[in-house]
Parts: C-alpha cells; structure tokens; sequence
C-alpha cells in the first residue's frame, strides 16, 4: 500500500491570517483513486484541496506548518517551484471557467504556455484532451466556436479536457458538478470513472450520494479536522465516528 | 415580515402626501432643478454644435467643400488667390495623435498591468495618485518641457536644426494621455474575473504569462474604449503641440517636420484674423470638422466600452 501512495500529508495546519482552517490533517491518497472529501460548509474541505496545488498562496494572508508530500517531495518547501506543482496537479473548479477563447483555444492554452508550437502534436493532443473529457464527439466541428457557446456541462468538461491536455498526476475538483444538472451531472461522473485509470483524483463534494457513486476513498472533514478517512463503502456503511454517521445520515449539513 | 414592512412605508408615504402638499411640490421642485441641470448640459453640447455649424456655413459660400476636404494648401492670406484647403493639417493632427498612441499605448498598458496585477498595495497606493497627478500638470508646462528639454534631444539624435515637429509633439501628447489611458486600462484589467487568473495559474502558467495571454485579452475591449479616450484627449490638445511642433503650414512628409495642427491653426490665426472674413468663417469650419472628429472618436469609445461583453 504504502508504495502507490502519491500524496501524503503530516500534521498540516492552515491560517488564514489568525483564523485556523485546517488542524493536523494527516492523509495519505492512493495513486489512481478518486477521494472524495466531504462535510459541511467551511469545514476546509476546499481549503484542503487548494492547499494541493498552493492555489492559497494567491491569498496574502495564508499561511502553513507540516508537510504535504507529493511524489516524496515536500511542496510546502519554500523552493518548491510552483508553476512546475501546478502542471502536475491540475484543478478543476466548481464555476466552470473557461477562457474568452475558442474551444481549442482553450485546450491549447496549457500547451502554448509550455512553450509547445508544433501544430500537429497540438491538434493531436487537443484530440486526445477532448476525447478524455467526452467531449469531443460533440465538439469535433466546432472547436473555433467561443468556449461560452457551449452549454454549462460542456463548459465544465472543457474545462476538464484544458487540464488534461497539460498532462497532470493528479486532478482536484472542487465541487465540479455543483452548477451542473442532473444529465451534465451524471456524464462527469462517468468521466471520473474514466479518469481514474490514469489520474489520482480528489473531489470535494456538497452531495453525499456523489461521494458514494464516484470516489474510492471518503474524508470527512469538519472543523477544520479530518473526523475520518476509510474506504468509501466502508465510511457509508459503518463508519467508525458517531458524528460521521451523523453527517451522512443527514442529521446535519 | 418584508411584506409587512413594505405595506407599512406604503401606507406612511400615501398619508405624508395627502397631508401635506407642501412637500410635494418641493419634491416636484427638486426633480425639476435635476432634470433642468441634465438638459443643461445637453443643451450646451448641442449650442456649441450649433454655434459651429452656423459660423461655417459663410465659409462654404466662398470654399466648395471640396477644396476644403481634399486641398493641401492652407493660404488664407494671399493676396493672389486664397486657399482653404484642411488636408495637410488634418494630416499633421492625425500623425501627432497616432504617434502619441504608437508612444502612450504600450507604456500604459505596463503601467496599468503593473499598478493592477504586480505592484504590492503599498506600491500602488503611491503609484495611483501619481500617475493622477501626471494629468494635472498644465498643458503649457509639458509644451515648455517639449522646447527645452525633448526638443533639443531630438534634433541631437535626428541630426536637425531644432526639434520642433511631430515626433516632439507626439512624445508629449502621448504623456498627456498615458493617465487616462492608464487609470481606464486599470480598470478594465480589475474587471477581468478572478476564475481566468486562478484557471491560468492552476494549469501551471506564471504570472508574466496570466497577464500577457489571459488578463489583457480579456480585458481588451475595455482597453481599447481607454485608448480612444486618450486619443479623444491628444486629438484636441492645443497648447503643447502649438509650442512643441513648430507649426509649419506645409504638407508634412515625416515625423520629423515640422506640423501645424488643426488645434494650432485655429489658436494662431483666430486672434489675428479679420473679423466676418472669410478666413474668420473658415476657421471655425475647421473647428467643426475638429469636433466632429473628437465626437465620433468619443462615441465609438463609449460604445465599444458599453458593449464589452459583461463578465
């Protein structure tokens, strides 16, 4: 077990300013499994995310201890370099945001960055990206269209292939079906099953059911705490912390 | 709750208007003093449209409008045979003002990117009034730095006589537009939605990269209503080109002759003309093509800024 772990963490604290968001995370994330991260709102669950990209050190005001360790080495270390992190572990976001561009524009948007210029290894792997967010059955024709032409579904799944497109690890979602409906809902879904196979992926959740259908692993966070962290089949049907069953038993959300 | 409170201001605000009558009228008064202060201004805009157009039109009896338009020669004092040609300083204005952009754009869009994306607040709590301040400094005083200090500089590196001409005017007007183009461009980069930055940042782009190929393009309609403001501006500034181009009648050639502008033609030679000529009439026609020009260069701003897709 211990080999296929690709993210690890060890007494993680998070600050906002004096505010403390996060306590003593301790959390290890099997490589090629979805997580899903749950509890209520403002327990840190996104804090926690975004701490896996440093995504929160565009707030002035964050600040953290511990380690979080990916692929064994400590991105908390302050000559991490970021912008080599961040290919690494992509994110997609709850609002779908993609760029006031065209379609393939958007997914060579990763691509130009680094520095890539070669037309056809870009069409290629454009192909490749939309296909990996099925997507590209409904795109294929209309890759010069404006991104915002697409529906919001469509939207969250560019989205998605603009992630993949630079070749990440590992993909964080922050509640990326939030704004979806039930159809758009359920295709990402599907997608994440597909995902898998080659990514580690996380996903925050509002929506427990969510949790249970798509993630492999469950952590339940609360106050800033991890109260448990199990196997999802486990975590759903006996879960060790009465405050857990609790939570998923809907008794409070 | 809501409902009971709105039912309860309604029934107050009918009670108050049938007691008093007083207050009614002052409020219609006071709507009135508004609504006069907003026509006020409108009015203004269409007299001076008007007191143009109708000091003009004896020119156009003795010029075509032809010759007008599309003669280079601007002679109205001949003894022979006056001409009354604008071209050659529709041309002048023209090359000072696009000269003032090719100088203004790209150093404030920096600036702007600087103030709004890279300075930390400190810095651009200074940098923010100063560039404000930049717009207060009097037009003749930038005119007075364009004849001692950019117009020497230029005559060295152009190997001229003097500096005088159209590069010296273009590098102040582009000065005296860098605020507004700035402060409009700052603006617009702050509109550009948080989730772009965090989207570009999160795929592993640098700073540098998020402003040149995200921010800024997201922000380019906006952007481009802030440059034709600040041409709006260069197109109708008088006093510094009138010191700083030298203001040779004469058709120009290259950036570095010497121009004379519409703005510098008419400050020159209204004050010395004859009055109720046709020289005099000629002049204000040449104002009215000048406001003509500022008026759709503002319009176009304006509707390009309104209608920049609302992010």
């Amino acid at each position: 077990m211990e080999k296929n772990i690709i993210i690890k963490t060890k007494n993680f604290n998070f600050y906002y300013g004096d505010v403390k968001a996060l306590t003593d995370v301790n959390i290890k994330i099997e490589k090629n499994s979805v997580t899903g991260i749950i509890g209520p709102s403002g327990c840190g669950k996104s804090t926690f995310l975004r701490s896996l990209n440093l995504m929160n050190n565009l707030i002035l005001s964050a600040r953290y201890e511990g380690q979080i360790i990916i692929d064994g080495e400590d991105i908390l270390h302050k000559d991490i370099d970021v912008v080599a992190l961040r290919r690494r572990v992509g994110m997609v976001f709850q609002k779908s945001n993609p760029f006031p561009k065209t379609v393939f524009e958007n997914v060579a948007y990763g691509l130009k960055i680094n520095g890539i210029t070669n037309r056809d290894f870009i069409d290629q792997k454009i192909e490749e990206s939309l296909k990996g967010a099925a997507l590209w059955e409904e795109v294929k024709d209309r890759l010069n269209v404006s991104a915002f032409d697409l529906s919001g579904g469509q939207q969250q799944r560019l989205c998605i292939a603009r992630a993949l497109a630079v070749e990440p690890e590992i993909l964080l979602m922050d509640e990326p079906a939030s704004a979806l409906d039930p159809t758009a809902t359920l295709k990402i879904e599907e997608l994440i099953q597909e995902l898998k196979k080659k990514y580690t992926i996380i996903i925050v959740t509002h929506n427990m059911q969510q949790a249970a259908r798509v993630s492999d692993y469950t952590a339940f966070f609360m106050m800033g705490k991890l109260v448990e962290y199990n196997k999802t089949n486990i975590m759903f049907t006996n879960p060790e912390n009465k405050i857990t069953e609790d939570y998923i038993t809907g008794r409070f959300g | 709750m809501g409902s009971g409170n709105c039912n309860d201001s309604e029934n107050k605000l009918s009670t108050r208007n049938k007691l008093s009558l007083s207050k009614k009228v002052k409020e219609a008064s006071i709507h009135g003093c508004f609504l006069f202060n907003g026509l006020l201004v409108i009015l203004i805009l269409i007299g001076i449209f008007a007191l143009l157009v109708w000091a003009s039109i004896p020119a156009f009896k003795e010029i075509s409008i032809k010759e007008f338009l599309f003669s280079f020669n601007w002679n109205p004092t001949s003894y022979v045979k006056p001409s009354y040609g604008i071209l050659s300083m529709l041309v002048s204005t023209l090359m000072v003002t696009i000269g003032a952009m090719i100088f203004a754009v790209p150093i404030s869009i920096g600036t702007a990117a600087f103030i709004s994306d890279i300075a930390s607040s400190r810095v651009r709590e200074i940098a923010k009034p100063v560039v404000e301040i930049l717009a207060s400094i009097p037009s003749v005083v930038i005119g007075f730095i364009g004849i001692t200090l950019v117009g020497p500089y230029i005559a060295k590196i152009f190997n001229l006589p003097d500096g005088l001409n159209a590069i010296n005017g273009s590098i102040l007007l582009g000065v005296m537009a860098l605020p507004t183009i700035i402060s409009l461009t700052e603006d617009a980069l702050k509109g550009v939605p948080k989730s772009y930055t965090e989207a570009s940042l999160a795929l592993g782009a640098t700073k540098w990269q998020t402003i040149i190929r995200v921010r800024i393009p997201a922000a380019a309609s906006g952007i481009i209503a802030a440059v034709m403001l600040g041409m709006g501006r260069a197109i109708g500034e008088t006093m510094t080109v009138l010191m700083a181009t030298g203001c040779a009648n004469a058709m120009p050639t290259s950036f570095t002759d010497s121009v004379r502008t519409m703005t510098s033609a008419i400050a020159i030679e209204l004050g010395e003309v004859a009055y109720g000529s046709t020289h005099y009439y000629a002049l204000f026609a040449v104002g009215l093509a000048l406001f003509l020009i500022t008026f759709a260069v503002n319009l176009t701003a304006d509707i390009i800024f309104n209608r920049r897709p609302k992010l």
